[in-house]
């Protein structure tokens, strides 16, 4: 065991910290900070910044496109775009389909898709969730129904992230109704284009538009676009939502909004003295930290664990990283609304996200978006997993009950 | 002491209570939003109707005579609903300062006038720089002969908009946190040299900016003591919390209704969520939360017109901390409960939790109260 970061590592961590402070358009870098709408533009831009320089997707094969790192230095890669703050690569392609494209897909669909990934030629979404089947996720319903060289896809899925940019969705569709749950499930990818496929908006309650409802109507969908076998969806799936549940831990993201909470609460003013004056308010900032540690702790753990290869399969201890992930970044945009105080109150965040301010802000500009911020981030302990079902998995997989 | 309502308030509760689950549904209340100032003039007048807009005036004002009691069964069915209407700015705050401080022509000509609903009124307290410090007043407030001459800019005016006059503080002498000073004065919204700016809040209602540039206001607009108006100030914003702690409760009750009701007809894994104990225990420690706060709304109407000042700031201090507790903790367990649906704009979970967290940065969050109630000694020291 040696617990601190080789030199090799901290010179990797310097390399690409100097990387994002030169890359990183400043507008976007802004809009990062001030917690603004990103526009689609701002993601594929970046992703090509970072495509250009070999590292939009360091942590697959490196025949891919892989860098070829280590995970240590995978992670510290992570944080500092993060940290950056950089937009996060748009997951449901670089983190969801296409490690699961290069573990089960065939050499065509490696071709085809993997390098408009890492370009974020095409934008994907993921079509997991339907009205019936949410954590019960096994329950999905849409059916794809083989006939010759296609499927025909009929059905609803719901939540589905950013599906109003998207070019392409991988969906759980039903392929054998009369096997049990888990066993008649196929990993389908579905053009959006393609006749039939209709986008329907919901909006979130904090007056934002990132989900969708996606119906299917008598789709047509070629059958060179199933993954691995039919009816081996399920495990696919599983594998995937391993890799979503660590990637959501978001370390460097709560390490770069406690930097803005500090520089906040050393604007705000309460009497006359700034917030970050205030021991009581420091102090419910340090025992955030003290747990953000500790997070970080074990996500190397993880990452260490992972390397020596007890066995490939993401750990179950990525629920813990999940929970408590989302948990911080909950409890930060809690202090965050604290800092804005009455501030919280006036509603004048951009509701279309290309749509600037058009008034002067009421109160200070910085405080606009903390009350959305909020509100948008209790998703985080719902999706990807709500964490009652982590627990359960925590519970079922690691302790054994 | 005697928990039940008596037959007058019992009555006061079915009346307000059946009046606004007619008026009042999710689509209606999006409709109401849109219109001018926020709300619905129909159902203003209706509450005129039913005596609400005078319920704590005297009847010589055109109102019933109501107390704290009376507000609070009121304000917790208005939670219920989320109603949108600006009886708080109106009628609790701005028809308190003018039933306590207002002189007798001032009562006369003013309260029957908001009792039926014809004049809408808000309160201009709070500044840029004031956070949650009732005392932190820069505006200033200026004789000039007869009159008094006021300059300055309010901010977060609730239902500062649609109001027709306001009641504003300000400063005649004394450093900005001082709380000796400060003065209450009546001015007309549409005074030369008031420029206001109306904006939605986070809750679907409807806040202004105003300024105050050389506006002349005469001696007899004056509400209470002119330089000695602080008292009466903590007074009306401890009105304005009990009243606030009273909309959470119902909120809270709405939401935990509606809450335990998903959780008996969601099914995922092909039974009812609310099978999963750790649900029924959410949804269990919900209800502690919303009887704790209950308890607390209850205490700050008790307290409300305490003879000892000291007292009841402290009383209103303690139940705003429940309230602001409870609230943030059944708001989000509401929505985490309902999972994805929890998070939409078309459902209601989501309202109810913005205006709980709205009413949490109203008149001083939990923490400034938690800190203020621990610095006088704490309850039980009272
Ligand atoms: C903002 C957002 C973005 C999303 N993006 C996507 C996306 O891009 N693609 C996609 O496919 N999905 C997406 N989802 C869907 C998300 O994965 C589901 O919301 C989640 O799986 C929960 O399902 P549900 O909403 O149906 O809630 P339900 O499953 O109905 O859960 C309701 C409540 O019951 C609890 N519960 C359910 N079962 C149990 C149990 N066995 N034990 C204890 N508690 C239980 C849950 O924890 C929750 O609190 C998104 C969701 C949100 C909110």
């Amino acid at each position: 065991m040696d617990l601190r970061f080789t030199p090799e590592e901290i010179a990797f961590r310097d390399e690409a910290r100097a990387f994002m402070q030169k890359a990183l358009p400043a507008p976007i870098r802004d809009k990062m900070i001030e917690g603004r709408r990103l526009v689609k533009d701002d993601l594929v831009t970046w992703q090509r910044i970072l495509n250009a320089k070999g590292w939009a997707v360091p942590h697959w094969p490196v025949q891919w496109g892989g860098a070829g790192w280590s995970a240590v230095e995978l992670y510290l890669f992570r944080d500092e775009m993060q940290q950056a703050p950089a937009p996060e690569p748009l997951p449901f392609g670089v983190n969801m389909v296409g490690p699961v494209i290069i573990a089960f897909g065939n050499d065509a669909q490696k071709k085809r898709f993997l390098p408009r990934i890492a370009n974020l030629d095409d934008w994907w979404c993921q079509g997991f969730s339907e009205p019936e089947a949410g954590s019960d996720l096994a329950a999905v319903k849409t059916t794809a129904r083989r006939g010759g060289d296609h499927y025909i896809v009929n059905g609803q899925k719901t939540w589905t992230t950013l599906a109003q940019y998207a070019d392409w969705i991988f969906c759980l569709v039903r392929t054998d109704p009369s096997a049990k749950k888990q066993q008649g499930i196929s990993f389908l990818l579905i053009d959006m284009k393609t006749p039939g496929v209709t986008v329907r908006p919901i909006q979130t309650f904090d007056g934002g538009h990132e989900i969708n409802e996606v119906f299917f109507d008598d789709v047509r969908v070629p059958a060179e676009n199933l993954v691995g076998e039919e009816n081996k969806g399920w495990d696919y799936a599983k594998f995937l939502l391993g890799n979503e549940r660590s990637g959501i831990a978001r370390i460097g993201i709560s390490k770069a909004r406690l930097r803005r909470l500090k520089e906040l609460a050393a604007l705000a003013t309460s009497g006359d003295k700034p917030l970050i004056a205030d021991e009581r308010f420091r102090m419910k900032i340090a025992a955030i930290e003290v747990e953000l540690k500790a997070l970080e702790m074990t996500q190397l753990r993880v990452l260490s664990r992972e390397r020596n290869g007890h066995d490939s399969k993401p750990d179950p201890a990525s629920s813990i990283l999940k929970l408590k992930g989302s948990e911080l970044q909950q409890a930060i945009s809690e202090l965050l609304l604290e800092v804005a105080g009455p501030y919280a109150l006036p509603d004048q965040m951009p509701h279309d996200e290309a749509e600037r301010w058009n008034e002067p802000p009421v109160g200070p500009e910085w405080a606009a978006t903390l009350a959305p911020h909020y509100f948008n981030w209790r998703k985080a302990s719902i999706y990807g997993g709500s964490n009652e079902i982590q627990k359960n998995i925590i519970a079922k997989a690691i302790l054994g009950l | 002491m005697d928990f039940e309502l008596n037959e007058e308030q019992r009555l006061l509760q079915e009346s307000v209570g059946r009046m606004l689950a007619g008026a009042y549904d999710p689509d209606r209340r999006k409709r109401y939003a849109s219109e001018p100032g926020g709300f619905s003039r129909a159902i203003w007048h209706t509450y005129a109707e039913l005596g609400l807009l005078g319920l704590p005036f005297e009847e010589k004002h055109g109102g019933i005579g109501g107390g704290a009691v009376e507000t609070m069964i009121v304000m917790e069915s208005f939670g219920r609903v989320l109603a949108l209407d600006p009886y708080l700015a109106s009628v609790v705050l701005s028809g308190g300062f003018i039933r306590l401080g207002g002189g007798d022509v001032v009562q006369s000509t003013i309260l029957p006038r908001i009792a039926s609903g014809e004049m809408l009124m808000a309160f201009a307290h709070a500044e840029r720089q004031s956070r949650y410090d009732l005392a932190d007043i820069a505006m200033t407030a200026r004789k000039d002969g007869s009159h008094v001459v006021l300059d300055g800019e309010k901010t977060l005016v609730l239902g500062g908009d649609s109001a027709d006059q306001l009641i504003v503080s300000a400063r005649l002498s004394g450093a900005r946190r001082d709380s000796s000073g400060i003065g209450l004065f009546l001015v007309g919204a549409a005074a030369d040299g008031v420029t206001r700016r109306g904006y939605p809040t986070i809750d679907g209602r409807r806040a202004a900016e105003i300024a105050f540039s050389g506006v002349r206001v005469a001696a007899d607009a004056v509400i209470g003591e002119p330089g000695n108006a602080f008292p009466l100030i903590e007074h009306i914003a401890d009105h304005a919390i009990a009243a606030l702690c009273a909309e959470a409760v119902g909120a809270m009750q709405a939401l935990h209704d509606n809450t335990v009701e998903y959780l008996k007809t969601r099914k995922q894994f092909g039974v009812p969520i609310g099978n999963f104990q750790v649900l029924q225990h959410r949804a269990a420690e919900m209800l502690i939360a919303l009887e704790q706060a209950r308890s607390m709304a209850l205490f700050a109407a008790m307290m409300a017109d305490d003879a000892d000042p000291a007292a009841r700031r402290q009383a209103m201090s303690a139940a705003k901390v429940q309230i602001g507790r409870s609230g943030r903790f059944i708001g989000q367990q509401a929505i985490q409960l309902h999972g994805g649906i929890g998070m939409t704009m078309d459902y209601s979970a989501g309202h109810y939790f913005k205006r709980l967290t709205a009413i949490d940065t109203m008149f001083g969050d939990a923490d400034h109260h938690l800190a203020r109630l621990a610095r006088s000694g704490g309850l039980a020291a009272a």
